[in-house]
């Protein structure tokens, strides 16, 4: 077997100096400048629920003051939704790997590309501007009227880093619509495209659509908190209940933006470890379409209990329970491409695998809650916290790890340490279950959310869960310090360590800055097996 | 050995955990059918050499027919079942006692129609419907009793409502379910239902100062209401006997049901309709009345229909 070497150019020693960083329109630069901020933020979120769960030990509010709990939790849910959820797989990996997998040099817009990640940074910024002048305690969701008249933290300038990154959000999307558009490879048909670039399309359209409507609600609270403006606040002739409609007209569908890219990323894993088509190509794609539409119209079931009229909760009823189908869809087909591939249990893959079990069961909870008459008890219960802990834990986040591993070698021209690897991702899958299974039944007890202090029979769920959260946090830890660790000491890596198919992979490891060295021509579907000859060569 | 289900103790109660079993068994089909195909498929299918290669399956329309129509058809279930157990969550009965609700941060008030006060303590006899009609001092609470599967948030500014009808006497955790702030989760407090000849000593045995009707037609007078509003049609406002209910004719047109948010809104805000045939001349009492003043007002208009009829 030959020996393999890393290629003697490639976009990471394009240049070392600071500079070569911070004023880089290279895509693949950007999108790790945006992988060091995100993790920043994840583990600083992480910390704040490693608190959350030590805190819900015993059942008095005993380790730290209610104060601090409300704001341990808002800014658990701020940061891990905002700066880490959101931003996660379009930011890195999407910004990464579009390019590449049309077969472009770049982003249609390299500079506003850089911007966004300024923007994104900025955003930051206030966010922890609001951190270090005491937190906010409004919770992630800022409901009216109490974060614009009796909240008396610092609201503003947290809600001011949730309208920048917003901007951060909507560019990153603007340019990815464009790139797909304007950008693919001769021969690379709509059809030709890996489903992964079909998730991104569509989790671009709602980050442009949705986003400015989250943006105009945060300048409302804003000067509804500042000018006394009555939107919100009855006292001031407003609705409180009009925010949540806003709110949620957003926030709803900001759940298919965490989503939708890491259904994509399961796609390509599960294609490329079964070496195969994935089953049912279009219905994937289309699905992925008719979430971002749907998403849209089901915002109202967040307020079946909040005085929304008994017709309306049944059509937001029937709405949610369509966006479900297309999901439903996507995990048969999944499944399906499995039966008769060749199936490598590499690290990706388990992570894939997991994600479909565990989107399942979120998915499957999502109809619980679904059917209104079945919500109003377990709203604002621990149901709802493990349901959507399923969906963007066990959902969205196995699938940023999943496709970190995957694309890993592609990123940085050497294999991470699989045994490791292997290890950690049971470990997190684990912890994870073991954190937020209990949770589904402590919420049909009845236990609520956001709540400090509980009374005692729910103590046996609650320790379980937390002894599932210490799991899971050592979990995430391994995965940090081997895949830096791998940076400088893992094996060379190859242009395509896993054999797979997608013109990423055609390309060497790391790849040059113009990510081509000719312009590739597509004439051929994705995930086909098996690869021409050349694709194999490292 | 911690439980895994929430007492029952009113009559919502098992019509909710009929639904939550049928939903376990809906997500544990799947949950299992899923997660055995994949682990059956990963074993039976693992890659056996370094070149090996999957077999392309084509032509599954019929299968994608139907997983998109099977789940479809079970989604349509679950949704007419959860209709109909929230028609009948919404829908209390034509009987109910009522009893008005008023959040703060962090407390709960009960005001009974006969005058008894209670704080973050709700009694309320067995076997028969109950009405809570609740309103918020300041921001968004919410009434939780999960023992009665029954929440409804308490909204500033309006009222809401919920109605149960225990089943078991005994004590049950009452939780404030929306986020309100530094002590949302001391905000706390137990419904205890009584047998009814208990519950009608717990009445009678309690201190009152007056029925919450007659604390409000005292409040009428103070606030000089019966100047404008008088038994007969003399006064330059309507005359509010058999108001409550009634469908009210307003200046360009529109029609409303009096109910207590039309009684509480007119009370508040007398600009925002005007009763046809009159001058908007009552004076707003924004900011001049408390939640509770304004709840005793209300009940004392809905008990002028039971006192006279109106005269015509
Ligand atoms: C200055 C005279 C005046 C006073 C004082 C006054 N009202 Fe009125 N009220 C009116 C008039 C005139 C209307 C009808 C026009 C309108 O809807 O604003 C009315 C309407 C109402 C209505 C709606 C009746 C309907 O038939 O639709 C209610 C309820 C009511 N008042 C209650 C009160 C109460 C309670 C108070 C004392 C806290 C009060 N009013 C004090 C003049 C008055
Ligand atoms: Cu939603
Ligand atoms: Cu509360």
């Amino acid at each position: 077997m030959r020996t393999l070497v890393l290629p003697p150019h490639h976009y990471l020693n394009d240049g070392y100096g600071i500079k070569s960083w911070l004023l880089t329109r290279d895509h693949k630069r950007i999108a790790l400048l945006y992988l060091a901020a995100i993790t920043f933020f994840f583990f600083l979120g992480g910390s704040f629920a490693v608190l959350i769960r030590l805190e819900l030990v015993t059942p008095p509010g005993d380790l730290v003051s209610d104060e601090t709990y409300n704001k341990l939790f808002t800014m658990h849910g701020v940061i891990m939704v905002f700066f880490f959820l959101i931003p996660s797989i379009p930011s890195t990996l999407g910004n990464f790997l579009v390019p590449l997998m049309i077969g472009a040099k770049d982003l249609a817009f390299p500079k506003l590309n850089l911007a966004s990640w300024y923007i994104y940074v900025l955003g930051g910024l206030f966010t922890i501007y609001a951190l270090v002048t005491g937190g906010v305690d409004t919770g992630w969701t800022f409901y009216t009227p109490y974060s614009t008249v009796s909240s008396t933290t610092s609201v503003i300038p947290a809600a001011m880093g949730i309208f920048i990154t917003g901007f951060s959000s909507i560019l990153t999307g603007l340019n990815f619509i464009v790139t797909i558009h304007r950008m693919r490879a001769p021969g690379m048909t709509w059809f030709r495209m890996p489903l992964f670039l079909w998730s991104i399309y569509a989790t671009s359209l709602i980050m442009v659509l949705g986003t400015p409507v989250l943006a105009i609600t945060m300048l409302l609270v804003a000067a509804e908190r500042v000018l006394h403006f009555g939107f919100f606040d009855p006292a001031l002739g407003g609705d409180p209940v009009l925010f949540q409609h806003l709110f949620w007209f957003y926030s709803h569908p900001a759940v298919y933006i965490m989503v939708l890219p890491s259904m994509g990323v399961v796609s390509e894993i599960v294609a490329a470890f079964c070496r195969k088509q994935i089953f049912g190509y279009k219905f994937v794609a289309f699905a992925s379409m008719a979430i971002a539409v749907l998403g849209f119209l089901v915002w109202g079931h967040h307020l079946y209990v909040a005085g929304e009229s008994v017709y309306a909760a049944m059509i937001f009823s029937a709405l949610s329970f369509m966006v479900a189908i297309p999901s439903a869809v996507k995990v048969f087909n999944w499944t399906a491409t499995m039966y008769k591939g060749s199936i490598s249990w590499k690290t990706p893959m388990l992570y894939a695998m997991g994600f479909i079990g565990l989107f399942t069961i979120g998915g499957l909870t999502g109809l619980f809650i679904a059917a209104v008459g079945f919500d109003v008890h377990v709203t604002d219960t621990y149901f709802i916290i493990a349901h959507f802990h399923y969906i963007m834990v066990g959902g969205a986040l196995m699938g940023y790890l999943g496709g970190l591993h995957y694309w890993w070698p592609k990123i940085s021209g050497r294999l991470y340490p699989e045994s490791l690897a292997k290890l950690s991702a049971g470990i997190i899958f684990l912890g994870f279950n073991l954190t937020f299974f209990p949770q589904f039944i402590l919420g049909y007890l009845g236990m609520p959310r956001r709540y400090h202090a509980y009374p005692p029979e729910f103590q046996v769920l609650n320790v379980l869960s937390s002894a599932g959260a210490s799991i899971l946090g050592v979990g995430y830890l391994i995965p940090m310090a081997y895949l830096m660790w791998s940076l400088r000491y893992g094996k060379i890596a190859g242009a395509n360590p896993w054999g797979a198919s997608g013109l990423e992979w055609t390309t060497t490891s790391p790849p040059p800055t113009e990510n081509f060295a000719e312009t590739p021509i597509v004439t051929e579907e994705p995930y086909t097996y098996p690869l021409r000859a050349e694709a194999h060569l490292g | 050995m911690p439980a895994l289900f929430p007492e029952s103790a009113s009559t919502m109660a098992s019509r909710v955990d009929a639904l939550y079993f049928f939903l376990i068994a809906v997500a544990v089909f799947f949950s299992v059918l899923i997660a055995g195909l994949i682990v059956y498929f990963a074993v039976r299918y693992r890659r056996r050499t370094p070149e090996g290669v999957g077999v392309n399956i084509h032509g599954g329309l019929l299968l994608e027919i139907a997983w998109t129509v099977i789940p479809a058809l079970i989604a349509a279930v679950i949704f007419v079942w959860g209709a109909s157990v929230f028609f009948a969550m919404s829908r209390p009965p034509d009987e109910t006692l009522n009893i008005y609700v008023v959040g703060k941060q962090w407390m709960w008030k009960f005001q009974h129609l006969d005058g008894q006060r209670e704080i973050n303590e709700l009694h309320v006899p067995v076997g028969r419907a109950v009405k809570l009609i609740m309103t918020s001092e300041d921001v968004i609470h919410d009434v939780f009793v999960p023992a009665f599967r029954v929440k409804a948030d308490v909204l500033p500014g309006r009222y809401t409502n919920i109605w149960f009808q225990a089943t078991k006497p005994g004590r049950y955790h009452l939780f404030c379910a929306e986020y309100c702030g530094t002590r949302h989760s001391g905000m706390i407090g137990e419904v205890i239902v009584m047998e009814p000849s208990e519950y009608e000593a717990w009445l009678s045995g309690s201190r009152v100062e007056g029925s919450l009707a007659s604390t409000g037609e005292k409040l009428f007078q103070d606030l000089a209401c019966i100047t404008c509003h008088r038994a007969d049609t003399q006064g330059r406002g309507p005359v509010l006997q058999g108001l409550f209910g009634k469908t009210v004719q307003l200046q360009g047109g529109e029609t409303v049901v009096a109910d207590e948010a039309y009684i509480r809104e007119s009370i508040l805000r007398p600009a925002a309709k005007i009763t046809a045939g009159y001058q908007p001349i009552m004076p707003t009492f924004q900011g001049l009345i408390s939640e509770e003043q304004l709840l005793e007002l209300v009940e004392y208009v809905k008990s002028l229909n039971t006192q006279q009829s109106p005269a015509k």
